[in-house]
This record gives C-alpha cells, sequence and structure tokens, in this order.
C-alpha cells in the first residue's frame, strides 16, 4: 500500500474551522467575563470567514479527496454556506437570551462551533467511516449543549433522553453500515453503489436487513415517526437558544447524509427503500400534525411542526426523481429559515426570570409590537403553507415531484394534513391579533437581533415571492 | 475451525442484547450505558470478522474509530449523568418523566 500526501484544497474550510475552533476553546480561558463579546465575535468571524473560503474554493466539478473518502461538490458547497448563515443567526440570537440568564460562557459557542465542523464533515461524507465520523461529531456537541444550563432539571433529563436514543441510533446506522461492509466489501459510498448495480437487482435478504437498520437509524436522526419520541422531550427540555440550533442547521446535515446514503451509496435499491420511506412519511404527517394541535407549550408545539415536515421531506425523497431530491433540498433550507425565525420570536418575547413559552405568551402581540406581530404572522403562514411565502413553494415543488412519479393518493393524504396542521398555526395568529394581552410588558428595542430577525422574517416572504432563486440553486446541485 | 456465520451470530446476539437491555431495563440509567456500549461492541465484532475474512484492512482501521468515539461517547454520557443525579438525586429511569404531552 502506498502513501500519498491527499489534496488538502478541498477541506482548507474543515481546517480553519478546526483551527479557529481549538484557538477560539483556549484564548476564551482568558477572556474575564465582562468581555465574553470577544469569543462571541471570533465564532462570527469564523463562519464568515469558512463561508468565504468555501465560495472561494468552490469549483463546478466533483473532487475527491483523501482516498475518496472526502466529497466537495456544488452540493456540499451549497448546503455548507447555508450552515454557516443559519449558524450566524442561531449565534446572534442566543446572544440575549445566554446573557439573560447568566449562562452566557464560551462553552455554548465553541461547542456550537464543533457541531458545525460535524455538520461540514457530514455534507462532505463519502465514505461510512467520515459520516459516522461528522455524525458522532455533531450529536456529542449537541447532547453536551442540551445539557448546558447546568442547574435545570428539566435541561438534563432532556439530555439523557437525547443521549440515549442518539446512541441507540448510531449503533443501529454501524450496525447497518458493518453489515454492508460485509456484503459489499468496502467503505467507501462509490463503491458500495458500483457492486450494487453490478450485482443487479433482486431480493437480497441480509442487503434489505442492511437497509433496514440504516434507514431507522436515519429515521431516528431526522426524527421521523415511529422514532421521533426525543423530538418534543428534547425541544421542550433544552435552553430555548440550544433547541434553536438543533432545529435548524443539523436538518440541514441529516438531509446531506440521506443523499449520500441512500441516493448516492443504496441509490440501486431505491425501490426497497422507497416504500420504507413511504410508511415513515405517512406517520410523520400524521402523528405531527394532530398532536400538535394538543400543544400549550410554543416548543413541543414547534417539535411536532418538524416531524411533520419532515414528513414532507422524506417525500421529496422517496419520490427518486431528480425534481423530488432538488425539492426536499428546497424544503429543507426553507424549513431551517422558517425555524430559525421561529424560536427566534420566542427568544425575542422571553427575558430574564421569563420563558415565553406558552401559547397565551404570544397573546395580543399585535398591541405590543405590530412589527414583530407581522413578522411571527409571515413565519406560521410559512409553516402552514400559505402562499405567497417560501413554505408554500416548498410544498408544493415536494407535491409536484410525488405526482410525477403517479403517487397521487399520496400528494393528497399531505394536503389533508397540511390543512389539519394549519390549525394550530393560525391559532397562533389568532392569539396574536385577536386576544388581550396578558403580560404588558414592552418588547426590547432596537438591538442587533432585531434588526436580524426582521430580515430573517421578510427573507420568509422574499423567498416565497421569488423561489426561482433558492429553486434554481437547489435543481442545480442535484446530480442524480 | 470458527467460521465467519459464528462471528456474525455472536454479533447478532451481543447487538440484541444490547437493544433488550435498553428497553426492558426499568431501574437504572447506567444499564442503559452499558447497553449501548454493548451494540458498538457487537458491531464491532461484524466489522473485525468481515474484515479478517475478506482480507480488507478498511474494517479493522473503523474498528479503531468506533472505540474512540464510545470512549467520548461514554465520557459524554456519564457527564450528564452526574448531572442527573444532582438535578434529582435519582438515576431511576421511571423518574425521567418531568415533560409529558
Amino acid at each position: 500500500m502506498t502513501f500519498q500526501i491527499p489534496d488538502f484544497t478541498p477541506v482548507i474550510p474543515e481546517m480553519f474551522v478546526l483551527g479557529m475552533a481549538c484557538a477560539i476553546l483556549v484564548i476564551d480561558l482568558f477572556v474575564p467575563q465582562s468581555r465574553r463579546d470577544i469569543t462571541y465575535g471570533l465564532v462570527q468571524f469564523t463562519l464568515l470567514g469558512a463561508a468565504v473560503l468555501t465560495l472561494a474554493l468552490a469549483a463546478p466539478e466533483t473532487r475527491l479527496t483523501f482516498n475518496g473518502t472526502f466529497i466537495a461538490d456544488r452540493l456540499s458547497d451549497l448546503l455548507k454556506v447555508a450552515v454557516y448563515v443559519i449558524t450566524a443567526a442561531v449565534f446572534l440570537y442566543s446572544r440575549p437570551y445566554l446573557k439573560d440568564r447568566d449562562i452566557y460562557r464560551g462553552e455554548y459557542y465553541v461547542l456550537g462551533l464543533f457541531g458545525v465542523l460535524g455538520m461540514m464533515v457530514m455534507i462532505s461524507a463519502y465514505s461510512f467511516l467520515t459520516l459516522y465520523l461528522g455524525l458522532e461529531l455533531l450529536s456529542l456537541c449537541l447532547y453536551a449543549m442540551v445539557a448546558f444550563n447546568r442547574d435545570s432539571s428539566r435541561a438534563s433529563e432532556a439530555a439523557m433522553k437525547y443521549f440515549i436514543l442518539g446512541s441507540i441510533a448510531s449503533g443501529m446506522l454501524l450496525y447497518g453500515m458493518s453489515i454492508l461492509y460485509g456484503i459489499t466489501g468496502s467503505l467507501d459510498i462509490i463503491e458500495v453503489s458500483d457492486y450494487l448495480i453490478t450485482a443487479g437487482g433482486g431480493l437480497n435478504v441480509p442487503l434489505i436487513f442492511a437497509l433496514t437498520f440504516v434507514v431507522v437509524a436515519l429515521a431516528f436522526k431526522l426524527g421521523a415517526v415511529p422514532f421521533h419520541m426525543w423530538v418534543p422531550d428534547v425541544y421542550h427540555g433544552a435552553p430555548t437558544s440550544v433547541t434553536l440550533f438543533i432545529a435548524t442547521a443539523p436538518k440541514l446535515a441529516g438531509l446531506a447524509i440521506v443523499l449520500r446514503l441512500l441516493v448516492d451509496g443504496l441509490g440501486p435499491l431505491h425501490g426497497d427503500w422507497q416504500g420504507m420511506l413511504m410508511i415513515l412519511a405517512v406517520l410523520s404527517l400524521a402523528v405531527g400534525n394532530v398532536v400538535a394541535i394538543a400543544q400549550t407549550n410554543i416548543k413541543r408545539m414547534f417539535a411536532y411542526s418538524t416531524i411533520s415536515h419532515v414528513g414532507f421531506i422524506l417525500l421529496g425523497l422517496l419520490a427518486g426523481t431528480p425534481e423530488g431530491y432538488g425539492a426536499a433540498l428546497f424544503y429543507v433550507i426553507a424549513y431551517a429559515v422558517v425555524s430559525a425565525g421561529g424560536f427566534g420570536m420566542i427568544i425575542l418575547l422571553s427575558r430574564r426570570g421569563f420563558e415565553a413559552e406558552n401559547l397565551d405568551d404570544f397573546r395580543g402581540l399585535n398591541e405590543r409590537s405590530p412589527w414583530f406581530a407581522f413578522i411571527m404572522l409571515l413565519i406560521m403562514f410559512s409553516l402552514a403553507g400559505v402562499p405567497p411565502t417560501v413554505g408554500f413553494y416548498a410544498k408544493l415543488a415536494v407535491l409536484q415531484a410525488v405526482v410525477q412519479v403517479d403517487m397521487v393518493w399520496l400528494a393528497v393524504y399531505a394536503v389533508i394534513f397540511a390543512i389539519i396542521g394549519a390549525f394550530y398555526y393560525l391559532r397562533v395568529v389568532k392569539l396574536m391579533y385577536f386576544d388581550k394581552p396578558e403580560d404588558e410588558t414592552p418588547l426590547p428595542r432596537a438591538t442587533g437581533m432585531n434588526v436580524v430577525l426582521s430580515i430573517n422574517g421578510l427573507l420568509v416572504i422574499a423567498l416565497g415571492i421569488f423561489p426561482g432563486v433558492l429553486m434554481s440553486l437547489t435543481t442545480g446541485v442535484v446530480t442524480w | 475451525m470458527i467460521s465467519l456465520a459464528h462471528y456474525l451470530v455472536l454479533g447478532a446476539i451481543l447487538f440484541s442484547l444490547g437493544i433488550a437491555g435498553i428497553f426492558l431495563n426499568r431501574k437504572n440509567v447506567i444499564i442503559l450505558l452499558m447497553s449501548i456500549e454493548l451494540m458498538l461492541l457487537a458491531v464491532n465484532m461484524n466489522f473485525v470478522a468481515f474484515s479478517h475474512f475478506s482480507g480488507d484492512m478498511a474494517g479493522q482501521v473503523f474498528v479503531f474509530f468506533i472505540l474512540t468515539v464510545a470512549a467520548a461517547e461514554a465520557a459524554i454520557g456519564l457527564a450528564i449523568l452526574t448531572l442527573l443525579f444532582r438535578n434529582r438525586q435519582t438515576i431511576n429511569v421511571q423518574d425521567l418523566d418531568e415533560m409529558k404531552g
């Protein structure tokens, strides 16, 4: 076996983030609590730098490095830039929340940065090994972040549940990968795919066995029914700033590993995993939308809403056409943007000693701040899929892809549950506009967060009016 | 002669024990952590067996990574466990029910 020095160019953004995260970890030790903004600034600079590097090194052709275990293509560039942008917004929203609770510490940001590194590795993984390492790097950071508020009993319970169920999922994924390795004799996704193409179709019991483990593990990680048990508790128990992080950027990385593993690697088995995804999607749409109606805690409601949106993303994937994958990609990016805005609103209404976690806390928001009531209205309309917000186009694209492969019943089913789901989104709008406020405290004025949150809200409608911009990007990067 | 099938059956039994341990255990969170460890070790067994019988080293390399990650995972799991005990004074699985709905 000869040793070759790998081409480091495609991994420069990862190396930059890793180096900066380690440096910030050390620098943070020497920064007094009153100057914690230095750490924050460095973290934001790292994200900016990574974005610049990723864009500067972006090339139209696909590049493989490290013996084919790492891939840099247009899909990875798009998803990585989306991850940086969304994470930067998340960190910005988190700042006032953490300050008010006296947990404004460097660890939060450093863990977040390592989580971003994990996501970058996941997005660019082209071998089971890199995929697993990226996934674990992200998951371990998220477990620690959920438990970050050390005095909160709820947060530690949520962290424990997340840890146990996340570890089971990793175990399942590894077991599936080990069997795939045994069958195909390789850990590289491209070689697994080549093996499956030459072996031809036909029912192969060990292969289906391995596939089941992989799909179950991915469903766990995405939070699809019936593997969704952790989602509501983690969203509810974690500090809102962490829920905000979990609910946004990791979804992009999650879709990336599904695309790499199921579509790239196990693409020849599409007929087999299509049925599995269909069951997951059907159940997720039903359970997510129906159970969300019964929630009074808005973080739990968003958790069930996430589950139903995962159902839609799975619809795009199971179509198995380039349009379907592009639609799923569009959906997940749109969802991450909208979700960041939704949790940002919760943080905006919270203050020292008060968590705006209940639906009632949104009562009469229009009287307290018409502008932010309008932003929340846009976010809710987008989640419900009301035109002209981006949520409408995301759903439309997915449904078109499903109809194109002659699964009209599935599209009709999805629409029915989307309408049921509209009830609880519009209930928030009703509380904001037609009820009297219970809490007259004025909202904080003129902070950086208010500006970014407004931009986030307007982006929801801007992408809805001009969906072609994002749509051309997402369909352009799909090469299958 | 021990064949590949023997190793795979052993791996499958260990993995099933891990899963069963997680779902049957109602008492202690530490047992959950042990069960998770067992699942990962079962996977390692599979990888080493496949790697040995196919003569491909990549599987054994993967095992080293899994072992390392499992150690990090155990560290975080135990850290969360101590946190849980400090906040709750219990590590009983059935007491993890503060959030419902």
